[in-house]
């Protein structure tokens, strides 16, 4: 294992247990270790894999392997997913068998509650971090900009989106 | 009505095709494979179940994939609706990987690049625009979020530190103080 896809897995496996709210909410402590501190990738790169990820199927924190193919190849891609679902999956198959006793339970809605603006803080902070580093043009914020305005006012699939973005792309109407 | 409950491989099979279908957004396909195709749940059970794995941390659906396969199975059915839910995202993520390191100095492939992210950031943005929604009006929970907000984007505090004492803080906030 190179010294690289060892932090990795340190890195995933101290990030599974803080995932409140899934995959998204830890992109911003991702990015920061990863371009910033252990200089793996650049950012601009970082935000290329986490649009690869969301144009692939399979649940969010695909991004995750796709960091792990990047810095270490196959193993790469296959610790990263382990080391960053072991830890929550243990947590859960723990919990799931007692969850009956507490589903109802006072506690359970305060800390669901309390989790909230936490979870929607980090999301924004993702959000801001992405925008910043894929924001190359003033042509792309504008793209960024009229997509969520359609994923916020219409039902459309996501799919159409992504694909029309890139072709968008492609054809050099934006970028 | 009920059927025999799933086998740890009817269970990796039927995760397999909830991942290999799970384009734009995996827990629709999740809700009409458990719940419509199979009946393995009803939809209040999964609705349970999802609940669950909403509050935990993790990846939802890799944490449904857990719940449901210990709810038959035990570990042996939690391994193994994990690595079925797993296994065509990870061949497909690592192939499309390759493809980009290959052609990702490409001007068109860079380019279509940099449209695709800039939709990302799009998902993102109304991720976390929906999920702020309904904190409208509630002032403490703004401001909680706000100080969230700064503390990791703008101050870059790491979320070992960040997530433990915000998530206590508010917890204890929002308990006390908002009815």
């Amino acid at each position: 294992m190179s010294e690289n896809l060892i932090r990795l897995c340190l890195l995933f496996g101290q990030l599974s247990l803080l995932a409140f709210g899934g995959a998204n909410t830890i992109l911003p402590d991702m990015q920061r270790q990863i371009v910033d501190v252990h200089h793996m990738m650049d950012a601009h790169t970082f935000a290329a894999l986490f649009a690869l990820a969301q144009a692939a199927p399979g649940p969010n924190l695909m991004v995750v392997s796709l960091i792990g193919w990047n810095v270490a190849g196959l193993s790469g891609a296959v610790f990263s997913i382990l080391c960053i679902a072991g830890p929550s999956s243990v947590l859960t198959f723990l919990v799931a068998r007692v969850w009956q006793r507490f589903r109802d339970a006072p506690w359970r809605k305060a800390v669901q509650n309390g989790l909230l603006p936490v979870t929607g803080g980090l999301l924004i902070s993702s959000a801001a971090l992405l925008i910043r580093s894929t924001t190359l043009d003033w042509s792309l914020g504008l793209l960024t900009a009229a997509a969520t305005v359609l994923l916020l006012t219409t039902k459309v699939h996501p799919m159409p989106v992504l694909v029309g973005a890139a072709a968008l792309g492609a054809v050099g109407v934006v970028g | 009505m009920v059927p025999s409950p799933p086998g740890v491989a009817a269970l990796f099979i039927g995760f397999f095709t909830i991942g290999a279908r799970g384009f734009g957004g995996v827990l629709p396909w999740a809700h009409r494979a458990i719940v419509e195709e199979r009946k393995w749940l009803t939809a209040t059970e999964f609705g349970e179940v999802l609940g669950l794995c909403q509050f935990l941390p993790g990846g939802n659906i890799m944490n449904v994939s857990i719940a449901v396969g210990a709810r038959f199975r035990g570990a042996p059915g939690a391994v193994a609706a994990f690595l079925g839910l797993m296994a065509a995202p990870v061949a497909v993520v690592v192939a499309l990987g390759a493809v980009y390191d290959q052609y990702a100095e490409h001007p068109v492939v860079r380019r279509a690049f940099a449209g695709l992210a800039a939709a990302a950031s799009a998902f993102v943005l109304a991720a976390s625009l929906k999920i702020a929604a309904p904190l409208r009006g509630r002032w403490l929970a703004i401001a909680l979020t706000a100080v969230t907000f700064v503390a990791t984007a703008v101050f870059r505090v790491p979320l070992q530190l960040a997530m433990p004492v915000l998530a206590v803080l508010s917890i204890l906030v929002l308990w006390r103080f908002e009815t």
